[in-house]
């Protein structure tokens, strides 16, 4: 007896991405998301996960295939790039309230939303700050919560905390997953760190070096809440292990 | 250089101190050489006599710096509004640009002199309006150039997310574009502060009027034939210190504005 699935939230079928000097970046990449999932794209760079990321937001166009977003995303997807991407000349708050803004919503009557966001990602204080006055870390967290104060279904992450020391970015991935428990956004995190898939991700898909196809789709079976005493534990290592044997073959 | 050294360098009052006395050096050099020559006042008054000049001519003369700085301020006024507005012209239209922009160049590179004289036949003996035109061809390129530049480098990320969230033409302009270019416009301001007194002063030059309302050039001018040294340095005292004056006020408006965020203004890490 087949089981009926949810349709899934996202779904790409045979994704073909050729850039304007010929380059091959994706080669028919096919992937269905479901609602509420965590979901890491792993690969060596060049791989292409930054391109398909932008595809799936609809910042770029796909050469060929299909995506067929849920009950449309416009409007509900969360970007945060591998910079913070912040406007240096506004401050912490009003970078927040960005994305409500131009949807004009006026800033009293959301007022209460950006501080409960800012409050969420341990930015309460730092409301009147400017981005340089803030460090690596802390200039994130803002980028982060600029995504979320929208409470988006579908939440993209290019990289995010690649520059950041292991300290911070330990710690921002745990407070990642514990917003994701509470909010369940459907989230794409895309990443070269076989250790932040595997603790981050309920789903981890391995995609090849240029083209970027593909390789391998491994289901995380490690029980939520992740905390950090989960570093150091051996079903943790033996995942990590196995990923990075595909990620080799996937290199290879 | 040592600590203790560098330390003197940074010094504010160093900072006052150390050109105030290379003035002093060069004054009193001027005021030695003029008497120890005995050099006539119609070919080099001495620093002395030209500040005495000062004195007594003082109120006539500001009475025609007067003159030049009104028409300085609406040239560069105007050489700001419209500069800005040309150049958010420019950043929305591709077509715009390339069709014009080679105009303005060619409107910079000739020589005010030299278009100075058809401006005054054009405006009808119209000497403000004259100046003011002169002035502001001067002036309004480098508000254009920079500004424009600004306009089109706003950070390509953060394009690309005002365009995730629908952003309007105008909401980019005004949340993106247009914060991303003030320091590049503030920069082009300043020259450009400059360059309309400049402006004003070549053309009171070419202009020459007879009539009473006469800038601080044509008094530079009329005290040279009549070779009155001193009252022309004394003149030419007075416009460097008003091109100065203009040049600090930009430039402390630019830091108020940028105060809190521009790397150009942020104090240096120690």
């Amino acid at each position: 007896m087949q089981v009926l699935e949810p349709a899934p939230l996202l779904s790409l079928a045979g994704i073909v991405k050729v850039f304007r000097d010929g380059t091959r970046a994706l080669d028919g990449v096919s992937l269905d998301v479901a609602e509420g999932a965590f979901v890491s794209l792993l690969g060596p760079s060049g791989c292409g996960k930054s391109t398909l990321l932008r595809i799936i937001a609809g910042l770029a166009e796909p050469s060929a295939g299909t995506i067929e977003g849920g009950q449309g995303l416009t409007g509900q997807i969360g970007f945060v790039f591998q910079e913070p991407t912040l406007m240096p000349w506004a401050t912490v708050s009003e970078n927040v309230y960005l994305p409500l803004r131009i949807k004009g919503r006026p800033r009293a009557e959301v007022e209460g939303r950006i501080a409960r966001t800012l409050e969420g990602l341990g930015l309460r204080g730092f409301e009147r700050a400017y981005p340089r006055q803030l460090s690596g870390g802390m200039r994130m967290r803002v980028s982060i919560a600029r995504a979320l104060v929208t409470s988006p279904r579908l939440l993209l992450l290019d990289e995010p905390f690649a520059a950041l020391d292991e300290i911070t970015r330990f710690r921002l991935n745990e407070d990642l997953l514990r917003l994701w428990q509470e909010q369940r956004w459907t989230v794409i995190f895309v990443t070269h760190s076989v250790f932040e898939s595997v603790f981050l991700a309920s789903r981890v898909v391995v995609m090849t070096q240029r083209p970027g196809r593909i390789s391998a789709d491994l289901p995380i079976a490690l029980p939520y809440p992740r905390e950090g005493a989960l570093r150091t534990a051996p079903d943790y290592m033996a995942l990590c292990r196995t990923v990075s044997a595909r990620l080799g073959e996937a290199m290879a | 250089m040592n600590g203790a050294l560098r330390q003197v360098f940074s010094n504010r009052w160093f900072r006052v101190l150390a050109p105030a006395a290379v003035g002093m050096l060069f004054l009193c050099g001027w005021e030695g050489i003029v008497r120890w020559y005995e050099i006539p006042p119609y070919i080099l008054p001495s620093p002395v006599l030209v500040g005495e000049t000062l004195w007594t001519d003082g109120g006539s003369l500001v009475g025609s710096l007067w003159i030049t700085l009104r028409v300085t301020a609406v040239a560069f006024a105007s050489a700001v509004i419209l500069g800005v507005l040309i150049a958010v012209l420019f950043s929305q239209s591709r077509l715009l640009e390339t069709s014009l922009f080679p105009y303005a160049i060619a409107l910079q590179v000739t020589p005010v002199v030299s278009i100075a004289p058809l401006i005054i036949v054009w405006t009808r003996g119209d000497y403000f309006l004259a100046l003011l035109i002169c002035a502001w061809i001067v002036a309004f390129f480098p508000v254009v150039a920079n500004t424009t530049l600004g306009l089109r480098s706003v950070d390509r990320n953060l394009a690309a997310l005002f365009r995730l969230y629908g952003a309007s033409r105008w909401q980019i302009l005004r949340h993106l574009q247009l914060p991303t270019a003030l320091p590049f416009f503030l920069a082009g301001a300043r020259i450009s502060g400059g360059l309309a007194l400049v402006g004003v002063v070549v053309s009171e030059f070419v202009a020459e009027t007879g009539g009473a309302e006469t800038g601080l050039a044509a008094r530079i001018l009329e005290a040279s034939y009549r070779l009155e040294i001193a009252r022309e340095m004394a003149a030419l005292v007075l416009l460097s210190l008003s091109g100065i004056t203009i040049y600090f006020v930009l430039d402390g408006i630019s830091r108020l504005l940028l105060s809190h965020w521009h790397e150009s203004v942020l104090p240096a890490d120690d």
